[in-house]
């Protein structure tokens, strides 16, 4: 897996709560077998109007927000749906971290495996950083995973929180099978030990 | 021993191994596959060189893009066809069962679990499929992952994991007889909000739940993830051994009373604490109709359509005028007053006997109200071949009903089965998001005997006062 370690981008603002993983990658999208080239998926319900034009008030038909790596969300993003495709969408679009007051959690735990950064900040931290890129669509950001801090261009910073396994595993970028596997004895006894207590869970579903 | 949650007894027993800040190795002990998810965690794993660590612990089926049409045509659609072709490749390669598109036993991953005694008390069971919460019906720890997961537990038979916290959620007294589990699911939605069981594995407890069947306690499970909880689950007791014993992948007959033995003690002992407890009461529930574009925008059938304005925080008043403007509502309207173009009854929420048995007796002596289209669609093979035993299928039909193949249909509309913008549908499924049963559409959320009502009417109605 690629690392995450420091990252400065635009902020692309997307100003809804509850947005699921539907809207995020709609299931049209989801017959693929690769992981790759999602990013024509990516909120395609919502950047097109009925007429199938673009809808001008959608952030990514803003060029400024073309190339923007960081988005700027609410509470619950991510809800809905186990679909991975929706943070492979947003990683071939380009974004590398999410801000949000709060994430559903199977697409919080998705995004770590993919090197996308997402970030729980105060409710009233996020509505800060709103206001900035209201004010200046190119207002960007610098986020230092290892201080755990993001930084504006005028100097203040947030601090966030992260949990240090999850953190290890993107500063380093960590293959997560790979490290269970060095446990691999740690789970051959496991099974040998739970053959004996439950020998119905070890029986083969045969066809 | 320590007093001990229900979750506990299940979590505790599957830790190969804990970190000193709490990350665990957890020991999976079922895994379930359909095609949508799963080709990139085949993909991955052949490339690194990898084999499935337990091929017999998996099974696969597809289910998401199966045609509910006549099966022997094959699938018109190539990319489809290619996703369920590559599913049955990767199943070859590896040694893992899979029930095909044409075997009896083929259905919705979350029906066919449960149907074939897969899904056993005090296990771990994963899918890469949010839904997976259904199968804590039965006292496990289910829950849905993504892809790199499903690589994970293939590779390793384990998912590294942190401890969630655990939520109470019970319903006391009893509902009416016109109210189904679906309806107390959405109740609870509607009142922990739909991030609600964030961070939570909820156990269902209370009398309410406890008189459920084990179709009805699936339905609850299953709608946990739409409250933001990762998985749901209700202690078993002898409801739940008498719907495993003699399923095919039920623990044979020399094991069965040591199995039982251990399922007796997965119960939350007295004075146990959760991290938090909702209680609601059975009595208040009435049957429940979604208005908005999540499945917490949801209101009784007695009651109407919110007003934006009477919601006091900013971003509650935006996100409701939104969901009304997508579904074109206006405040106010009696939930009874909004008329509907299509019924789906179906999904891995509400496709069960038990729910077809119910839709049936509102269809029955009865015809779908003119202009109004329904389809219903059994989850699995074997519930389709029971319903037909019974002669449901026969008053689906005399109604002017549709009957279908299974799979996962007009739940999501990855088939052929699709909502045309503007279309209200009447659906027993379990997401009514913003084009999800196809663009544009418009899905209210509902049971079974709620959607045979509204297609047998053109309108919700509320059944407690319908004859
Ligand atoms: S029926 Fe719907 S919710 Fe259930 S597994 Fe299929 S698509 Fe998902």
């Amino acid at each position: 897996m690629e690392s995450f370690t420091t990252h400065t981008g635009r902020v692309a603002p997307l100003d809804r709560v509850d947005v699921d993983t539907d809207q995020i990658i709609p299931k049209q999208y989801l017959k693929t077998i690769h992981r790759t080239g999602l990013k024509e998926g990516l909120f395609a319900d919502w950047r097109h109007l009925p007429d199938g034009s673009p809808d001008p008030n959608f952030f990514m038909n803003h060029p400024q927000y073309a190339d923007a790596t960081i988005l700027l969300t609410r509470d619950n993003f991510g809800c809905g749906s186990s679909r991975e495709h929706a943070p492979w969408a947003l990683l071939d679009y380009g974004i590398r971290a999410i801000l949000a007051p709060s994430f559903a959690e199977i697409f919080y735990n998705n995004c770590f495996q993919n090197s996308i950064l997402p970030i729980v900040l105060e409710a009233r931290d996020i509505q800060r950083l709103f206001d900035h890129v209201c004010a200046d669509d190119r207002f960007e950001l610098t986020i230092d995973l290892a201080a755990q801090t993001i930084t504006t261009p005028q100097n203040s910073t947030f601090r966030f929180s992260i949990d240090p396994f999850r953190k290890q595993c993107l500063l380093q970028g960590l293959d997560a099978i790979g490290l269970t596997l060095q446990r691999e004895q740690a789970i051959a006894d496991y099974e040998a030990r739970r053959t004996r207590d439950a020998p119905w869970l070890f029986q083969d579903l045969c066809s | 021993m320590a007093i001990q949650t229900l979750f506990d007894k299940i979590w505790a027993p599957h830790v190969v191994h804990e970190g000193s800040d709490g990350t665990t190795l957890l020991y999976i002990d079922r895994h379930l596959i359909h095609e949508v998810t799963s080709p990139q965690a085949f993909e991955g794993l052949k490339l690194a060189g990898r084999r499935p660590r337990r091929p017999g612990a998996t099974l696969a089926v597809p289910d998401h893009n199966v045609p509910t049409t006549d099966r022997s045509l094959g699938i018109a659609d190539p990319l489809s066809r290619i996703q369920i072709q590559t599913l049955e490749q990767h199943c070859a390669d590896f040694g893992i069962t899979m029930f095909s598109m044409h075997d009896v036993r083929q259905g919705i991953v979350h029906v066919i679990g449960p149907e074939q005694g897969l899904t056993l008390p005090g296990m771990t069971i994963v899918c890469g499929d949010s839904h997976t919460s259904t199968h804590g019906a039965f006292g496990a720890l289910a829950f849905g992952i993504g892809t790199s997961e499903v690589e994970h537990v293939l590779a390793t038979q384990c998912l590294i994991q942190k401890r969630p916290r655990t939520m109470e959620i019970r319903v006391d007294g009893h509902v009416s007889p016109h109210c189904s589990a679906k309806d107390m699911i959405l109740a609870i939605i509607g009142t922990i909000g739909t991030a609600g069981g964030t961070g939570y594995v909820v156990e269902y407890t209370g009398e309410a739940i406890r008189s459920l069947s084990m179709e009805g306690r699936m339905t609850l499970c299953n709608m946990s993830i739409e409250g933001g909880a990762r998985a749901g689950m209700i202690a078993p007791d002898e409801t739940t051994f008498s719907y495993i014993k003699d399923r095919p992948m039920a623990p044979p007959a020399h094991l069965w009373t040591q199995a039982v033995h251990q399922w007796e003690e997965l119960r939350t002992d007295p004075g146990a604490a959760y991290d938090r407890v909702v209680t609601l009461q059975g009595e208040d529930i009435a049957p429940q109709v979604t208005w908005g574009t999540n499945p917490g925008m949801v209101a009784g059938v007695d009651g109407v359509v919110p007003d934006p304005r009477s919601f006091s925080d900013a971003e509650t008043r935006d996100a409701t005028a939104r969901a009304l403007d997508y579904m074109a509502l206006t405040p106010g309207t009696a939930i009874v007053d909004i008329p509907i173009d299509r019924v789906f009854i179906g999904s891995c929420t509400n496709s069960r006997i038990e729910d077809l048995r119910l839709a049936a007796s509102y269809f029955q002596g009865k015809r779908v109200a003119p202009g109004v289209q329904a389809m219903v669609v059994p989850g699995s093979g074997l519930v389709k071949k029971q319903a037909e035993d019974e002669g449901l299928d026969a008053v689906f039909r005399a109604a002017g009903a549709e009957w279908r193949e299974s799979g996962c249909s007009m739940c999501l509309a990855m088939n052929a089965d699709v909502l045309e913008p503007g279309e209200r549908c009447a659906s027993t499924s379990n997401r009514n998001f913003e084009g999800r049963q196809g663009k544009g559409g418009r899905t209210h959320l509902v049971s079974p005997a709620m959607a045979a009502a509204a297609a047998v009417t053109g309108h919700f109605v509320d059944i407690r006062h319908w004859a």
